[in-house]
């Protein structure tokens, strides 16, 4: 009985942890979301910066939050050759542990990118860290290495000469990689324990830079691949095709899914859902054209989608219609893609400017904060804290 | 409590297993990570032979080191991954790293240049006046990262004797680090801070590019049919043949690039433009080749960018190709390990070049250099376009 007991509580234990890391690109959701988060909304004191920390090298990779440490990876190296992977301890920031590898595929990206591009995953055991040179590294939490591929090393003709940035997704012991380009294009699911793989399917041959999305829905969880041609929903653990979109879709930002509808950056923004009548083939809820995301990829929060279009107009639309709510113009250029933390909106331009934005009625900037420093990544919110990383450096923001 | 049981007996195992693993067992372990190939073949063993590896106390550590020599990529990531698990522990313990056998193994010049890199970077862990010590005699080194450090070094010594006026001593380290130089930034520092002494240097040289290339086309490479399709270059190198062509009649002519070496960009330098030296071209194929003399058999890097797609031969064999076009074009985008001969060697590259209409994607352009393994770029006296000279 006490066995019993001691399991349930561990259970409870690992899903409690579960739901207050961030374990990928946009989060363990992959929807950008953590509104139960507090952290401080007045980022103009520099109290709110909890720590910070030097980087060996450059990153658009975001961090990822596992329990009491915080993931990133970065490159370095005249040709970006010797790839990072860094653990801190969330509180206090002191780096745990750092592991570096040789990149075993091409590394040559356009000068605005790197090569650790790509956000590492969890599965809240191991670490999967990914580079634009389509190496996988396989770390337990306290970096020792369990397992390795070099996926261009393997397929020599997978890679893109502007550099790769799909970040990777786990789910059910399935550890997806988009490994998307003009020639030898594919997608995988690699077996977290070992590293083997467990399904490989073509994908269009044309470069892609955008991130698999997680589908859960009425019990079925999905991987959502959006590419050129459109988006394709794979099971996680077999590769094979549930359902598919085909009238095209960007290649830089990412889809989102929110109760059972996918919204996708195509023809503006496309909000999509299984068909009715034939599931296998997606049917449109809406479209709008005026709703085109930049570079970040749009988030649902609040019954509304928010899109960062180009140049650096945030606009809130209802999310069951795509009928616009409040266009809010901020400055600067966006890559990074915006979180939701207690409540707000936390957006980051290039320059790297931060704003809060408070996403009721029309849309206010609450506060702005200057990090002084080029930041082209997405943050990672846990734990009452948020994470973001410039090429230079890690830091924390959270209460005093 | 039984858990803890479970872990200390692991523990106490584990530690017992590692005071008492011979040479033999190691060996077995290291085997099992060696035999790791692509497309995860061996994974699973070589995971198990890892997380004991790991384990390891640090006596392991130039052991793991050297198992990286006749390693392939992939397995070397896997040894270093263990190397640094057991080398942070060692840090950490009392004992610390075993800093002179480390420093042997930097210092020895019969492993390879990534296994002696890593060695020197926990080396610097452990003994902060390492680099003092061995850097300024790595400028001709095997690995490229040792000699970037000690170009390094060169040039801010270089640019600190300029500050102070010893014109004469700065141009002369300068000169002494462009010897080493093989990585673009240094070699662009380096040389423009020579041009602004008054000395000139000729980056063309400097970096092996060859710009002398027979060259005939243009062939049919309208919707991408080019880069598969077989023309007759790819089955007989005569240069007196004349086939059909895209546009007619096609033959074999020579030209030259009229490159300046004094650009001092080496995104810029040594390029061959086949769209400004022929006729721009599009969904054509041209075939270029040419010439290089070796003065023994010896492995190679051929260094290629170029924004269009491109198949590679020497002496008549493949060697790889890559059907991606206008994805941009940086110095050295691809290497491609081959061999070359002791004497005439023949390179035969074949440049696609699609049907896009963007002004972006005009470019049908390449740049093309013969390094050895360590990115150095390698000279031939007799090296000519002329592929049948006698």
């Amino acid at each position: 009985m006490r066995l019993v007991a001691f399991c349930l509580t561990a259970l409870l234990v690992v899903s409690l942890t579960a739901d207050a890391d961030w374990r990928s690109f946009r989060g363990s959701a992959t929807n950008s979301l953590a509104p139960e988060e507090q952290i401080p909304l007045d980022w103009e004191s520099d109290d709110v910066v909890a720590w910070s920390a030097e980087l060996p090298g450059r990153g658009l990779s975001c961090p990822i939050v596992v329990g009491d440490k915080v993931v990133v990876t970065a490159s370095s190296g005249y040709r970006q050759g010797q790839l990072h992977v860094l653990c801190f301890a969330a509180v206090g920031g002191e780096l745990l542990w750092e592991r570096t590898f040789w990149a075993t595929g091409r590394t040559s990206s356009h000068p605005k990118t790197c090569v650790a591009a790509p956000t590492p995953s969890s599965d809240g055991e191991r670490i999967f860290a990914t580079y634009s040179s389509n190496d996988v590294a396989c770390l337990d939490l306290e970096g020792n290495l369990l397992w390795y591929r070099g996926l261009t090393y393997d397929y020599p003709n997978a890679s893109n000469s502007l550099g790769m940035s799909s970040s990777s997704v786990v789910v059910g012991g399935s550890l997806v990689v988009m490994v998307e380009n003009d020639i030898d294009s594919f997608t995988t699911g690699l077996d977290t324990r070992t590293g083997e793989e467990l399904w490989r399917i073509d994908r269009p041959q044309a470069a892609n830079w955008t991130s698999p999305a997680l589908w859960s829905h009425d019990g079925e969880d999905l991987v959502l691949l959006q590419s050129s041609a459109g988006v394709t929903a794979v099971d996680p653990v077999t590769g094979e095709t549930r359902w598919s979109y085909g009238d095209g879709a960007s290649t830089v930002p990412s889809l989102v899914a929110s109760d059972g509808v996918a919204y996708v950056p195509s023809n503006g923004l496309t909000a999509i859902r299984p068909g009715q009548n034939t599931p296998e083939v997606a049917e449109i809820v809406w479209q709008e054209g005026g709703l085109s995301p930049g570079t970040s990829s749009p988030l649902v929060f609040d019954d509304s989608v928010f899109v960062l279009s180009r140049p650096n107009v945030l606009i809130r639309a209802e999310a069951g219609t795509g009928e616009e709510q409040w266009k809010l113009r901020l400055s600067g250029n966006f890559s990074s893609t915006p979180v939701v933390a207690t409540g707000h909106l936390i957006c980051f331009n290039e320059e790297g400017t931060a704003f809060v934005v408070d996403p009721a009625e029309s849309g206010r900037i609450v506060s702005t904060r200057e990090f002084g420093e080029t930041i082209l990544a997405t943050p990672a919110v846990a734990d009452d804290a948020l994470y973001i990383r410039s090429d230079a450096h890690l830091w924390k923001i959270a209460a005093p | 409590m039984l858990r803890y049981f479970c872990l200390g007996a692991s523990l106490v195992f584990c530690l017992a297993w590692f005071d008492s693993a011979s040479a033999d067992e190691i060996d077995e372990l290291l085997e099992a990570v060696t035999a790791v190939e692509p497309r995860g073949e061996g994974n699973p063993a070589a995971a198990e032979a890892v997380r004991e590896l790991s384990q390891a106390d640090a006596s392991t550590l130039t052991r793991i080191l050297a198992a990286m020599d006749d390693a392939n990529p992939l397995a070397v990531n896997w040894l270093r991954g263990a190397f640094e698990s057991v080398a942070a522990r060692a840090q950490e313990s009392d004992d610390g790293l075993p800093a002179t056998e480390l420093e042997a193994f930097v210092l020895d010049l019969e492993h390879s240049g990534r296994a002696r890199r890593l060695a020197y970077e926990w080396l610097v862990k452990a003994d902060p006046s390492a680099p003092d010590r061995i850097i300024p005699n790595m400028l001709d080194d095997p690995s490229p990262e040792m000699r970037r450090d000690a170009v390094a070094r060169l040039i801010s010594a270089a640019e600190e004797l300029a500050d102070t006026g010893d014109a004469a001593e700065a141009k002369s380290t300068y000169e002494k680090a462009l010897t080493g130089a093989t990585d673009g930034d240094q070699v662009e520092q380096i040389a423009k801070s020579l041009d602004g002494m008054g000395t000139d240097v000729d980056l063309v040289n400097h970096f092996g590019f060859l710009t002398e290339w027979r060259l005939i086309g243009p062939f049919d490479n309208r919707d991408k049919i080019g880069f598969e399709a077989v023309y007759p270059p790819e089955q007989e190198l005569d240069f007196d043949a004349v086939y059909e062509g895209q546009l007619g009649e096609v033959r074999w002519e020579t030209y030259e690039a009229d490159c300046d070496g004094k650009v001092y960009d080496v995104g810029e330098v040594g390029k061959f433009d086949l769209a400004a030296l022929t006729e721009p071209h599009k969904g054509a194929v041209t075939y270029a080749a040419t010439e290089f003399v070796s003065d023994t058999d010896r492995p190679v890097e051929f260094r290629i960018a170029t924004p269009n797609a491109w198949k590679l031969w020497v002496n008549g064999e493949y060697l790889f190709g890559h059907e991606e076009y206008h994805r941009g074009m940086r110095f050295d985008q691809y290497s491609v390990r081959g061999e070359l001969k002791s004497g005439r060697n023949t390179i035969l590259l074949k440049v696609c070049q699609n049907e896009q209409t963007e002004s972006w994607a005009q470019d049908w352009v390449f740049q093309f250099r013969v390094c050895d393994l360590s990115g150095k770029g390698l000279t031939s006296g007799q090296r000519t376009a002329r592929a049948d000279a006698p």
